[in-house]
This record gives C-alpha cells, sequence and structure tokens, in this order.
C-alpha cells in the first residue's frame, strides 16, 4: 500500500485578503440616517410637481408628430373643459402609490415609519399600519395592475407609431429610441411587481399537480428575476417617463428637432 | 471597585501577554460596551482592546471577558454565524457579534449594546423567550392523514422552502422590526422571524393547514408596512419581505381583497388558486 502525497504550495494556502466594503457601500455607510429619506423626499415630490405641471397647466396633448408622450396615452378625450391626461394617469399613478416598493419608500421617507431601520421613529402615536383606512387600499394593488397592463398595451402601441413618419415612410429617431427605452423599462417594472408575481405562480403551493403548474413555474421564475430588481425599475421607469415627456415637449415647443432617418 | 463605579470613559490596559501574540496590528481598539441589569444602573464602559488581524466584535467582547471585566455578560456558541445567539447592537445596528469584523467599522470608538426589543438580563444578554411563545402559537407543519409516505416532492415544489430553512433564529430581523422596536406590539404582532415560519409551512406542497386568517388576526399581518429592515439585517441574506411578507400578503388578499376569487368562491366552491 503506498501513500501519495500531492505537493501544495504555501500561496496557495494563504487567506484571501479581506477587501472589506466596496468603496460605494462605504459613502453610502458613512451617509447620515437622513440622507436617504431626504433624497426620495426630493425625488418624489419633484416628480409629483412635474406631473401636475405637465397633464394640467400645459395645455393640450403633449404630442408631436407620431410621438406621444406617456402622460397622455391613451388619448381617450382629446378636448373638454379637463386635461386628457386626467383620464389616464390615475391608473398609473396609484399602481406606483400602492406599489409594495413604493410603499417602503414612502412609509420610510414621508411618514417617517420608520425613517431608517433602528432609528427611533419621531412621532409616538397609535400605529395601525396596513390595517386601517385608508392604507388598507393598498391591498388592491392586484387591481391597479390590470389597469396598468391595459395601459402599458397602448404605450407599447404608441411605439409602434412612432416609428410611422407622418409620410407613412419606416423611420428611426431619437424620439422612437427614447419612447421604446421608455416603455421597455416600464414593462420591466410592471411584469416585475409583486402582485403579478403571485398571480402568475407564487400562490401556488404544489406545481407539480397544479393545471398549467410547469407554465405557471417557469413563468414564476421569470417574473422572481424581473421582481429582484424591482426598486431599480420602478426608479428607472420613473425617469424614463420624465425624460420622454420632456423630449417631446421639446420637440412640440421647436426648441428642438428630432434627428431622425426615413426609409 | 466595581467596573459600574467607574467613569465611562475609563481605561482599562490590556494585559502584557496579550500584546506579544501574533496577528497584533498595534493598533487599540475602544470598545465601549453597555453594562447592567434590569433595574439596575447602567452605563456605558470603555474598554482598550489590541487589534488582531481579522478580528470580530465577538474576539473584542472575549478580551474584554478574560482580561479586563470577567464579569462581563455576553451570549455566544459558534463563532460562526451559524447558532444566531451572538446578537447585539453594533454602533446602533442589530448585528451577529462574531460576523462583524473590527475593520469593516468606521474609524473610532465601537460601541456595543444589548438588543433593545428585548428584555434585558444582563449586559449584553437579552431575554429572547417571547419568541419561541410566538413560535408555538402557529400551527406546525400537518400533512393529509391519507397522504402515504415516502414522498416524493419534485423540486420546483420544494425550491422555494430552502431559503426559509436558512434562517438562525438570531431574532435580529424580530429586534429591528419598527412595529416590535417603536411601537412595543409584541402582543399583537408575530414579527418578521414568524412570517418566515409561516410562508414555509404555507407555501409546503405536502401541508394542508390554512393559517392565513390567523396570520392576519392574531399575527397581525397588516401591521407591516414593509420597511424591509429585517431584510437589510438578515444574517443569511434570506429575502423576508419579497419571499416570506409579501407573499403572505398576497395569500390573504386573495381571501379578503379579491371579489373575482370572492364570486369564484360564491358560484363554483373554490378559491380559484
Amino acid at each position: 500500500m503506498s501513500t501519495q502525497v500531492t505537493k501544495v504550495s504555501p500561496a496557495s494556502l494563504a487567506s484571501a485578503p479581506h477587501s472589506g466594503p466596496g468603496p460605494v457601500e462605504r459613502i453610502l455607510d458613512s451617509l447620515p440616517w437622513w440622507a436617504l429619506p431626504a433624497t426620495v423626499v426630493t425625488v418624489l415630490g419633484l416628480f409629483g410637481l412635474y406631473s401636475i405641471w405637465t397633464a394640467f397647466l400645459t395645455g393640450g396633448i403633449n404630442q408631436s408628430g407620431t410621438y406621444l408622450s406617456p402622460f397622455y396615452s391613451p388619448t381617450i378625450w382629446k378636448t373638454g373643459p379637463v386635461s386628457p391626461a386626467l383620464w389616464v394617469l390615475g391608473s398609473p399613478l396609484l399602481f406606483r402609490a400602492t406599489c409594495y416598493y413604493y410603499r417602503k419608500a414612502y412609509y420610510r421617507s414621508f411618514f417617517w415609519d420608520p425613517p431608517a431601520c433602528a432609528v427611533g421613529e419621531l412621532r409616538h402615536r397609535k400605529y395601525r399600519g396596513e390595517t386601517a383606512f385608508p392604507l388598507f387600499l393598498n391591498n388592491l394593488h392586484r387591481f391597479l395592475f390590470y389597469l396598468v397592463l391595459i395601459v402599458t398595451g397602448f404605450l407599447w402601441y404608441d411605439v409602434y407609431l412612432a416609428f410611422w413618419a407622418p409620410n407613412g415612410h419606416v423611420q428611426l429617431g431619437l424620439g422612437t429610441g427614447i419612447m421604446l427605452v421608455n416603455v421597455i423599462l416600464l414593462s420591466g417594472y410592471t411584469f416585475g411587481c409583486h402582485s403579478w408575481r403571485h398571480l402568475v405562480g407564487g400562490g401556488l403551493d404544489c406545481y407539480s399537480r397544479s393545471a398549467l403548474g410547469q407554465a405557471r413555474y417557469r413563468a414564476w421564475r421569470w417574473v422572481t428575476i424581473l421582481n429582484q430588481r424591482h426598486p431599480v425599475w420602478a426608479w428607472l421607469s420613473m425617469f424614463s417617463v420624465v425624460i420622454t415627456d420632456v423630449y417631446i415637449h421639446l420637440l412640440r415647443a421647436g426648441i428642438f428637432v428630432d434627428p431622425h432617418i426615413v426609409f | 471597585m466595581s467596573v459600574l463605579d467607574q467613569p465611562a470613559a475609563s481605561v482599562h490596559a490590556p494585559a502584557e501577554d496579550v500584546l506579544t501574540a501574533s496577528g497584533l496590528t498595534g493598533e487599540m481598539l475602544t470598545l465601549r460596551v453597555l453594562k447592567g441589569v434590569p433595574g439596575g444602573e447602567a452605563a456605558e464602559v470603555a474598554y482598550q482592546v489590541p487589534v488582531v488581524t481579522g478580528m470580530v466584535v465577538l474576539d473584542a467582547v472575549h478580551y474584554v471577558q478574560h482580561n479586563l471585566d470577567t464579569d462581563l455578560a455576553c451570549r455566544w456558541n459558534c463563532k460562526a454565524a451559524k447558532c444566531g445567539s451572538c446578537s447585539a447592537e453594533v454602533n446602533g445596528h442589530p448585528v451577529l457579534l462574531c460576523k462583524t469584523r473590527v475593520d469593516d467599522l468606521p474609524a473610532g470608538p465601537v460601541t456595543v449594546r444589548p438588543l433593545k426589543s428585548f428584555p434585558l438580563i444582563k449586559d449584553l444578554v437579552t431575554d429572547v423567550s417571547r419568541n419561541y411563545e410566538v413560535n408555538r402559537e402557529i400551527p406546525p407543519f400537518t400533512a393529509a392523514p391519507d397522504d402515504g409516505t415516502p414522498w416524493r416532492i419534485p423540486q420546483q415544489d420544494i425550491d422555494r422552502l430552502y431559503e426559509f430553512r436558512k434562517c438562525i433564529e438570531c431574532f435580529l430581523c424580530q429586534d429591528v422590526c419598527h412595529i416590535l422596536r417603536s411601537h412595543d406590539y409584541a402582543d399583537r404582532f408575530y414579527g418578521p422571524r414568524f412570517f418566515v415560519r409561516v410562508a414555509s409551512l404555507e407555501m409546503h406542497p405536502k401541508d394542508v393547514l390554512d393559517r392565513r386568517e390567523q396570520t392576519r388576526e392574531q399575527g397581525g399581518l397588516g401591521y407591516c408596512n414593509i420597511t424591509k429592515c429585517c431584510t437589510e439585517v438578515c444574517p443569511e441574506h434570506i429575502h423576508i419581505t419579497d419571499n416570506a411578507i409579501i407573499p403572505l400578503k398576497e395569500r390573504v388578499a386573495d381571501v379578503h381583497w379579491d371579489p373575482v376569487r370572492f364570486v369564484g368562491r360564491k358560484l363554483f366552491g373554490r378559491s380559484g388558486d
């Protein structure tokens, strides 16, 4: 019986150097606890003000050629005493207001309940959470998801229309690209929704014995991939909606000319 | 003179023989530990601890126990982040002492305090027995009586449950949850650890009990406003909010907030799941 000896270099036994937190993590760790809530309040507040301005104070539908602003899509009524945006903005805004990610963001930043983890709350009053009106209405998130599905469908149709120049030829413009990126980001946010994740398969206990169990299991896994980055999709899609709207405002006001190629 | 009789900023000198041990960096750490007993006086006592390469906060506490203050109480067991015993708050953050490296912390004194959401026993040791009482309230795993063994469970049916089984019951999530920590709702709110347990049972393909109503009523699921602090502090990186609490909220919504399913139940006597 022989003994086999394998030589191991001392270097391979040395423990890997501890790198610790990365530079970004160190910066985030060094920020005071109120930095994140203050940022969220500022950004969401500005988004709210911008939404009011573009929907109600700019006059008419924000449209330039075949480019239609997401704030006005689908255009249900083009004329009337109130802005056409009023009829379509409700479901996307309420969808975001009841979204599980945004709930975290505004409970922390606006309600300070809590403002940050392991940080004491400023107001010590009777806490009811989501057990009482109006916050228990957040449980209706899934129905707003259904409505937003319809809106998202219209936004994809708008992108399709944006590929067509007014003279009927196919066009590729900067606006087309912006609208396409916007609808992709919005779809990533919408289809990463926690309620959708539950409805598509998360609510099942036993995939192997359920109707369409295999398909629903696969769908649940795909939605889970999107869901893991739900906050990123939420912020990026919010910014892309604003960028798209600003861009069409600039075209409409004649401040900027859309660079494009017509085939 | 006991340690509590000394001023909070009092400094203890390290033992000479320890300074000669290998791995010493030559730096000293100021460790400020809250010492006290319920109903008695409490004080933050500062100790000077020699820093060793790769040192974790539990090492520093052990150094204090062995060399400076043998009276200091601290619960620990494995020192491998697997037993969940050494939970405490370092610089105000709920963490495992054995998993918190000193060189990852900002420069300056390191403060160690007991878990805030649980009754104090002594120094860094708290009474977490309330968690075991909550656990007893949750009906255990129950299979159908006619479901004969051995079971053959396809992987896809059991995949989700592995994550929940990683829980080491350190109760950091219970400690950081503001509903227990700030609002003191221990009498009406199970807390994140037990929503994980309920989720693991509810999603089990062989379990036949329905705990949704109990989780909503006695468990106070509606109090959770999903601020995700439980997920942030979990040393096992369990996605407590996304994978346990929100799915439970959605399952409760199936019963209470879904008119389509309500009509389906009335007409066809089934949930529509």
